[in-house]
């Protein structure tokens, strides 16, 4: 069963609101006559959500559902930043559309493909699906930005995605080329790193280009 | 024989008729592409043989020239010293060598040109360094071009070399830092190098001037001539011919190389290549579209990857490396430098030891005092004027030696007395900090911060020697990467970093207040980073990137700090010496003329407005003409007790975000043009006086210093 676009924006800011921010709920601002007809509406006849007390609140029948359309927004935000190299407000408005593509298995095609990301690009947490647990279970080796990596932590460089060429020069310079080896010793202030025997400090902008198969 | 496909033999063909001369050699035990039946492993393209005009007069040969190329870093300018005799700036900081410095060397007889090349990481230029150094390389001829690389690193720098033996250049490969790889474990076969490249390779460590006779002896044997280039996959190669063979005119370079460049899209030689095909340019830029295209990636980073391949099977049993033994001490400090925690700290410890008890105490304190106090008011300056007494009857030409404004009694005694001594101990404070390798890791540490004012932690080199000489940061902000970057620094620069000559005096002036100084820190902190934030965001352009190599931290050498200081004081010397004389001599004329007074009664309004005294107007004249003349001038009031502390403070800060000294403003024009000089000289002077008489309202209102 598919909920519509309207009612997937209700139970994503439900969802938002009840477990990241903790609030009960969302003050229900229609007129119910309005009701019929909307989003809302939809939810409540599936009682994925109830009203009390001109609170919108989401039912444990809904929880799952709004969840994943969470997951589904900020996948999209995910694949607009990494792959599609959109970002900023054109990204995440573009993102806001593409989300509601992301059903029938496509989330999970594109939770693989960014290798099972687990926070968006506001730094929020994407709540992990079946495949993310499957990956986890199986222990896959993933490809992660340098970002993502925890002072301490080494790899071998997978890839550069950045499509700037002063940018993927400046880093060819650093000799960070997909093969070689990299040890991040520091991921704040600035991320300082080792490659072969010469140490570099970059900032988060460059260091989100480098990707790091972990190990 | 090597087995082609029917395209690539058309190609092949084709560079035949061009008298293109073409060898390849097949190697069968290096495949990586399983799918091609064959790897190039050498390829050598000649160019047409140049016609030489036989009316060249064999007399007057042009020096033999060698030029000096290399990343930033790995000790070009000791290498050009070592060779010239001729110090340059010894830089530990990556992009000081901003300008190329030659110099002659004599070696077995024979005179040779040299050139120290800006550093630069490859063949396709970033910055306008880099720009100068690849113009030099691919438009000037070279007897001998010496790569020099960091023997720590020679994975990432020999790619590089085989860039410069592609086009086509003759070369002599240094591998320096020898010393100090050994000590890491790492150990070099030098003579293998040497047999797989067929170039001379020479092991050296040109700071401790190891290695420099066979360097020498290298340059007076070396037969010159060009290397074959080396390989790329068969796709590439036949990509790089189909254009190569498009270039019919005239080149210096290699026209494989060249076509190499061209499908970088090297700015360079785009205009190059335009400029001699003529017509033809329309076509050949087709073909390179058509081919970058048909990679759908990016070519950079193919290439990159190609000539990786190649060094390491270059550097297969060359390097080899025993395990290391734990951290080094030099380890454990640099991580914590770098930490937030201990790394603040220590940067604070470094302000308060360096800066505060070296330049302020001893310099501005101790020294000036034996300097100014003892040696010039007590007996250089009363002789002077005695003599003068004596032997000078014309008013004019007293005035002008030994008056008020006098050459020698200003002009020479605040050089020698006053700014040497504070300059001088600044300069030796920041050199320790640059031969240490501290400055990279400053700038790591800043970075976050410097985002928020338009800049990137690199800025922060420029930004500390401003509290030595503005001057010369205005001039040291040509290393940053971006215009926008520049001007900001720039603005910076003339409004809110006190020269060292000028916080010396402000700091004797304010210690007597209690509170000012942290009134005067707390201003001049808030009004750095507010102005940094508004004009990253007034003016247009992208975000600075920060990246840099951090050096690893190591004790400072004497020989190194002496050489830099020398050279920075030298520079001061011939750049502001001649100024103070010009300034002296303008106030003097301006005094005879009574303009001065003029001027000083046209400001006056104004100090009024600040809540100043009129007599201070005259303080900022002199500001104008030295920063440090202004202050000097504050304190000589204070000292006759003509101003209250509110007064005093309100006059420290406007005069320190005044307009910069006339040298200053001459190198903003310099560096950044008549247009922008002046628009930031309005609107520091704004700022300043605005600054002012907002705080003289504060603090009257508030009470305080009251």
């Amino acid at each position: 069963m598919r909920v519509s676009e309207a009612a997937e924006e209700i139970l994503e800011s439900l969802w938002i609101a009840s477990e990241e921010k903790g609030k009960p709920g969302l003050p229900c601002d229609l007129e119910s006559d309005a009701i019929e007809g909307s989003g809302l509406h939809e939810l409540l006849s599936l009682s994925y959500v109830e009203v009390v007390n001109d609170l919108i609140r989401l039912r444990p029948e809904g929880q799952h559902e709004a969840m994943m359309t969470v997951r589904r927004h900020r996948l999209a935000e995910r694949l607009m930043m990494d792959i599609l190299d959109m970002k900023g407000i054109p990204g995440d408005e573009r993102a806001c559309e593409f989300e509601h593509l992301l059903h029938h298995g496509v989330d999970t095609k594109i939770c693989t493909l960014l290798n099972h990301p687990t926070t968006c690009p506001h730094d929020r947490p994407i709540p992990p699906g079946e495949c993310c647990e499957v990956a986890k279970a199986t222990g896959v080796i993933g490809v992660v930005a340098l970002t993502e990596l925890k002072a301490g932590e080494a790899g071998e460089i997978a890839y550069l995605s950045t499509s700037d060429p002063k940018k993927m020069q400046k880093l060819m310079n650093m000799g960070v080329l997909p093969g070689n080896r990299l040890d991040l010793s520091r991921s704040y202030p600035t991320f300082v790193f080792r490659v072969g025997n010469s140490e570099f400090a970059v900032d988060e902008e460059l260091a989100r280009e480098i990707f790091i198969r972990k190990g | 024989m090597v087995i082609y496909r029917e395209t690539d033999c058309k190609f092949l063909a084709e560079a035949g008729r061009e008298h293109l001369y073409f060898t390849a050699v097949r190697q069968d035990e290096h495949e990586i592409l399983p799918n091609r039946q064959c790897q190039l492993t050498s390829v050598e393209i000649l160019n047409t043989p140049k016609k030489v005009p036989m009316s060249q007069p064999l007399a007057i040969a042009p020096k033999r020239k060698i030029f000096l190329v290399g990343n930033p870093n790995v000790g070009k300018s000791v290498l050009f010293n070592a060779l010239t005799g001729a110090y340059t700036t010894v830089s530990n900081y990556p992009g000081t060598s901003v300008e190329i410095s030659r110099g002659e060397a004599s070696i077995a007889g024979t005179t040779y040109e040299v050139l120290d090349t800006p550093g630069m990481y490859g063949l396709q230029p970033m910055t306008e360094e880099e720009r100068v150094s690849q113009r030099i390389l691919l438009q000037e001829e070279a007897f001998a071009v010496i790569h020099v690389i960091d023997a720590r690193n020679l994975e990432r720098m020999l790619p590089m070399t085989v860039q410069l033996i592609e086009a086509g250049l003759p070369l002599i490969l240094v591998v320096n830092i020898i010393d100090e790889a050994e000590r890491m474990g790492i150990a070099i076969d030098v003579e293998l190098l040497q047999q797989r490249l067929t170039i001379p390779v020479i092991a050296a460590a040109t700071a401790h001037k190891r290695g420099l006779d066979e360097i020498r002896t290298a340059i007076s044997t070396f037969a010159g001539g060009r290397q074959p280039a080396y390989a790329y996959a068969p796709d590439l190669e036949r990509d790089i011919l189909r254009l190569a063979v498009q270039l019919h005119g005239d080149y210096r370079v290699d026209r494989r190389a060249l076509a190499l460049l061209f499908l970088l899209r090297d700015e360079e030689t785009t205009a190059l290549v335009q400029r001699i095909e003529g017509e033809s340019a329309a076509a050949i830029a087709e073909t390179a579209r058509e081919i970058i295209f048909s990679y759908r990636s990016d070519l950079h980073l193919r290439l990159s990857m190609e000539r990786k391949r190649i060094c390491s099977d270059l550097l297969a049993g060359v390097v080899s490396t025993s395990p290391r033994q734990g951290r080094t001490w030099g380890e454990r400090l640099s991580a914590m430098t770098m930490n937030p925690w201990t790394g603040v700290p220590i940067l604070l410890a470094v302000l308060y030891f360096g800066l505060y008890q070296f330049v302020g105490i001893f310099g501005a304190g101790t020294i000036v005092g034996l300097l100014e106090g003892d040696l010039f008011s007590d007996i250089i300056n009363p002789w002077f004027i005695s003599t003068a007494d004596q032997f000078i009857p014309w008013l004019w030409l007293h005035e002008l030696l030994v008056g008020e404004y006098g050459i020698l009694t200003l002009a020479v005694r605040y050089a020698v007395a006053l700014v040497m001594p504070i300059v001088g101990t600044f300069f030796v404070a920041f050199s320790i900090l640059e031969d240490s390798g501290y400055f990279p890791r400053l700038a790591m540490l800043v970075d976050r911060i410097f985002k928020a004012i338009g800049l990137n932690g690199r800025a922060v080199i420029p930004m500390v020697l401003g509290f030595g000489c503005d001057t010369m940061a205005t001039m040291v902000t040509r290393t940053l990467e971006t215009t926008r970057e520049r001007v900001i620094a720039t603005v910076l620069l003339a409004l809110a970093i006190p020269c060292s000559a000028q916080l010396g005096v402000i700091l004797a002036l304010l210690s007597g207040v209690p509170g000012a100084l942290l009134i005067w820190t707390v201003v001049m902190s808030l009004i750095f980073l507010l102005v940094g934030f508004l004009t990253a965001r007034l003016l247009p352009g992208e975000r600075p990137m920060f990246y840099m190599e951090i050096p690893p931290l190591r004790l400072p050498q004497w020989r190194n700090v002496v050489v830099k200081t020398l050279t920075r004081m030298q520079w001061y010397f011939f750049e502001i010496f001649p100024l103070f004389i010009l300034a002296s001599i303008v106030l003097w004329a301006g005094k005879m003329t009574g303009a001065l007074e003029s001027l000083v009664r046209f400001l006056a309004p104004g100090m009024t407005l600040l809540g100043l005294p009129k007599d201070v107007a005259a303080v900022f004249v002199f500001g104008f003409f030295r920063r440090d003349f202004g202050a000097a001038g504050l304190f000589d009031m204070n000292e006759q007790g003509l101003l209250t502390p509110v007064q005093l403070t309100v006059a420290a800060v406007t005069l320190t975000l005044f307009v910069p000294c006339v040298a200053q403003f001459l190198m903003m024009k310099k560096e950044r043009g008549w247009k922008t000089a002046l628009i930031i000289f309005a609107a520091v002077t704004a700022t300043a006086f605005s600054v002012g008489w907002l705080l003289n309202i504060a603090l009257l209102s508030l009470g305080w210093l009251a």
